[in-house]
């Protein structure tokens, strides 16, 4: 069995849902997916923060539909992940008591409009690198789902880099403001690629079970190389004083990551990480009475159709 | 051929068998909408396709959500909703018998006819 599977995959044949597949492989799946769409759903939390306080009705237009869109990503992944077998409610649980993880880009806090712009660009640009090779992942589900997400990143990404090039032709004021979001924000973005290629051991399955196309250190190194030259059409800088063209790597070198903060951060020690969690409960309990409302309703509709 | 009778929800791997081992899959709670699975026409003249799925209380609400979790790029002109309960499926393990049969039978394409070059439109 298991050897037919991994042959389907090696012939780039997707699985389905009601294909055999092995315990393990379920397993990550629904692991990778779930987190996936637990990141969609707080990521909003830190954007929707500046929903009320965007400088114009066309910048909260966009927000508004920026946001919306994460929360669509977040609902293609969760039905993504319910074909495993998990329930939507299991997921929510896991992620309300804090035993399922997201990503720990959002547990940083968004102090200023200018980090709107880096969001957009540097979080949603680096998640774009992520998910562009998941949309050939060899579960078929989480395939079509990425493809849907891909699709809608760009317009992220491109409003987000618009957001800072403004601000970049702006008062010194402004200019100081992008460049303060992009120093806070630039290392807790190269760290959303996850832990070194050596110190994350599920890697070398994933990518035998191309659930992962690309190993960590790949996809970190292809991001920087792109940023360190957008960041000049900003005229900003990125506050790695390391960062230095390498003419035989073909790559740009760049400096030591603090792993200890990436490591505190996904052990529930970032600054925001509460918080985060405390909106999200707090829209699901307040949630209650309509999900109740709804149910009931539905009922006594199916019966008067029923009864009539 | 046996033709399985088991009903599969969409994606889902089977009756009897629940998931990842230190991923329990029995905490689904009574409350838990329906789920439902949309397909939309994309176009007038084009058939109505799979977009995914989705939770709703009823058949209006699955609709509406469908509206705002699948076409808030004009991706659709038309959906359908239809209770994830109600889809029946071929059953994957008897793919083989299923559809093997049509193998053999290259007759059934234009292609299998050879024709002399002179025969225009045809
Ligand atoms: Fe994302
Ligand atoms: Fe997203
Ligand atoms: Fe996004």
């Amino acid at each position: 069995m298991e050897n037919i599977f991994q042959d389907k995959i090696d012939k780039e044949i997707r699985i389905e849902p009601k294909d055999w597949m092995p315990e393990k492989y379920r397993q990550t799946l629904i692991r990778q997916i779930s987190q996936h769409a637990h990141s969609e759903i707080i990521g909003m939390l830190p954007e929707g923060n500046w929903i009320t306080r965007a400088p114009s009705l066309k910048r909260k237009a966009i927000l508004i539909a920026k946001v919306q869109d994460e929360a669509g990503h977040g609902l293609y992944l969760y039905s993504a992940a319910e074909t495993l077998g998990i329930s939507r409610d299991e997921m929510y649980d896991q992620l309300h008591t804090g035993k399922a993880k997201y990503s720990s880009i959002f547990n940083y806090p968004t102090l200023s409009w200018a980090d709107m712009g880096v969001i957009g660009w540097l979080v949603d640009g680096a998640a774009i690198m992520n998910q562009v090779p998941l949309c050939r992942s060899s579960f078929g589900p989480y395939a079509r789902a990425m493809v849907r997400v891909c699709k809608e990143e760009s317009f992220h990404q491109r409003q987000g880099f618009e957001i800072l090039y403004v601000l970049s032709k702006g008062t010194a004021a402004q200019r100081k403001m992008a460049q303060d979001a992009i120093n806070r924000w630039w290392w807790p973005s190269i760290m959303m690629f996850g832990p070194k290629d050596d110190e994350s051991p599920n890697s070398i399955q994933s990518m035998k079970w191309k659930i992962k196309r690309f190993s960590n250190d790949e996809l970190r190194q292809k991001f920087i190389d792109v940023c360190a030259e957008q960041v000049k059409v900003l005229g900003f800088t990125l506050p790695d004083k390391d960062l230095k063209w390498n003419e035989e790597r073909g790559h740009y070198d760049f400096g030591e990551i603090n792993w200890d903060e990436f490591w505190q951060v996904i052990a529930g020690n970032g600054p925001c990480n509460k918080e985060r969690l405390d909106a999200r409960k707090k829209a699901w309990a307040d949630g209650e009475w309509v999900r109740a409302a709804a149910t009931a309703h539905a009922a006594k509709k199916s019966n008067k159709l029923k009864a009539a | 051929m046996s033709f399985s009778t088991i009903k599969h929800y969409y994606g889902d791997y089977g009756e009897a068998k629940n998931g990842a081992a230190d991923i329990s899959t029995n905490n689904q709670s009574k409350e838990e909408w329906p789920l439902w699975e949309i397909f939309i026409r994309s176009k007038q003249g084009l058939d109505h396709k799979h977009a995914g799925s989705l939770h709703a209380a009823d058949a209006a609400m699955a609709i509406e959500n469908a509206r705002d979790v699948y076409t808030r790029r004009m991706e659709g002109v038309s959906i359908w909703a239809v209770e994830s309960k109600y889809i029946h499926a071929s059953n994957p393990v008897e793919s083989g018998s299923l559809y093997d049969p049509a193998n053999d039978k290259a007759y059934r394409h234009p292609t299998f006819y050879d024709l002399p070059e002179e025969v225009k439109y045809m």
